[in-house]
């Protein structure tokens, strides 16, 4: 990879993250709100940050990390466990809990670079603090024709054991497919 | 320079960013008094040569009388031309031969194609279509004596932004024929088209955005450089707040990038003799 050695420290990143939630809480001033600019699952009059830098973030990984066009649900749940994950945060979660048709999973995250320090106060009780990932998700797997849903069912800010994100497919993306893959 | 151009394209086959990188093999720039002693003539928006050949700029009407037409004379002659200073058909003026044996050098034209050469500048400043880089009239403003001399350069035409933007959504079209065509179900589009004098590759990525180089049918290498730029892209367009996804990329640094990678593939993959 011809990418540079040095890199953010992870510190950076985290107060980095940080300064964004805390500044949305200033400026919507409920929880719901402050979730939603980072990522929505329904559709959005203006675009969920996450979804944003997924929709960037996922030429760059795909620019890097050569890998092809997935032929499963499976397959991209690998790749975003084993490669994505991995090669933006360091981390490997892991990937249990399949729906029987296939088209549900979840990414169990031992640890969250996004919330190393981090402390839920009691009046932010409501807030999904690293809500950005759904969104960074989502948005990045539009850019490859797959609508899917991401959402938080465990989070270790809020007490949980370990964070859980849970990943629905809902559909292929037909419209303005790329030629060659029908 | 063996590689020519790079055009990227987005999804909906849109001309989002176009670099040429050619040095044009082909182009003569001559200092003129008045009267001009070609005759020029309004075509598709350009200014071309109609009637006329000498040191290497050719006209498009039967000109030289079949003596080395391919060839770049250094004089010629030619009758029933009322464009020469003297009205008979010789070519006359400080850059004659006679005058000025100095200028007898002349521009070899490695083509034979038979078009007329288009007026690509004007004093240095290249032209627009049939306009000068100041919005006047070319045509117009050869004819006044009061703007000689006049030093005026001649060219293959090139492909204006408009007709580059036609291209790139006519091959967007083609390269999805490609697929269509294919007797095997889940084939590519287009990855590379074959001239004579150029190759040109197309990676499309699976988010539907497509890289073209056009280059030199002996240079290597291209399908690591057509990576390479989805890379830049990657990097300068799209990490750029203020870029919008689709749109035309104006980012310096992706320019800047693009065009090392340029030299480097260049001097990486090419085989054949002299660039």
């Amino acid at each position: 990879s011809s990418r540079s050695a040095s890199r953010v420290s992870s510190e950076l990143f985290t107060l980095t993250y940080g300064a964004l939630v805390t500044q949305l809480c200033k400026d919507y001033e409920n929880d719901e709100d402050v979730n939603k600019q980072l990522h929505h699952n329904l559709f959005c009059n203006f675009l969920p940050r996450g979804f944003n830098i997924g929709v960037r973030l996922i030429e760059d990984f795909l620019a890097r990390s050569n890998v092809g066009r997935c032929h499963d649900f499976r397959e991209t749940a690998d790749v975003i466990a084993k490669v994505a994950f991995k090669m933006y945060l360091g981390i490997t979660p892991s990937i249990t809990n399949w729906s029987p048709a296939g088209d549900e999973f979840s990414l169990i995250l031992e640890n969250n670079p996004l919330v190393d320090f981090v402390e839920l106060p009691d009046n932010h009780s409501s807030l999904i603090y690293s809500n950005l990932l759904c969104g960074v998700l989502r948005g990045a797997l539009e850019m490859v024709q797959m609508a899917v849903e991401a959402k938080f069912v465990q989070d270790t800010l809020k007490g949980d054991g370990v964070t859980e994100i849970r990943m629905r497919f809902i559909r292929r993306i037909e419209d303005n497919l790329p030629a060659g893959e029908e | 320079m063996a590689i020519f151009s790079v055009y990227v394209v987005n999804k909906a086959g849109g001309l989002i960013y176009q670099l040429d990188s050619y040095a044009p093999r082909a182009e003569a720039e001559k200092t003129f008094s008045y009267p001009l002693d070609l005759l020029l003539k309004l075509h598709d928006e350009r200014v071309l040569v109609a009637f006329g050949q000498r040191d290497g700029i050719r006209g498009g009407l039967g000109s030289g009388r079949g003596r080395g037409v391919g060839r770049a004379p250094v004089l010629r002659k030619w009758v029933g031309c009322r464009c020469g200073a003297g009205g008979k058909g010789v070519v006359s003026g400080p850059l004659s031969p006679r005058r000025n044996p100095g200028a007898a050098a002349s521009l070899t034209i490695s083509f034979t194609s038979a078009v007329g050469h288009a007026v690509l500048a004007i004093n240095g400043m290249d032209v627009n279509g049939k306009y000068t880089a100041d919005g006047k009239e070319v045509l117009e403003y050869l004819g006044n004596p009061a703007n000689y001399p006049v030093s005026i350069r001649f060219g293959r035409p090139r492909l204006t932004s408009n007709e580059k933007l036609m291209l790139a959504s006519m091959f967007h079209s083609l390269f999805a024929i490609g697929s269509q065509l294919s007797p095997e179900q889940g084939s590519s589009g287009i990855e590379m088209l074959e001239t004579d004098t150029f190759k040109l590759h197309c990676y499309q990525t699976l988010t539907g955005i497509k890289f073209v180089v056009l280059a030199d049918p002996r240079q290597a290498g291209i399908d690591s450089l057509l990576r390479k730029i989805y890379e830049i892209y990657s990097d300068f367009a799209l990490k750029n707040p203020f870029y919008s996804l689709e749109m035309p990329i104006r980012c310096e640094l992706f320019d800047q990038n693009l065009k090392l990678a340029l030299e480097v593939a260049e001097k990486a993959g090419t085989f054949g003799p002299g660039s």
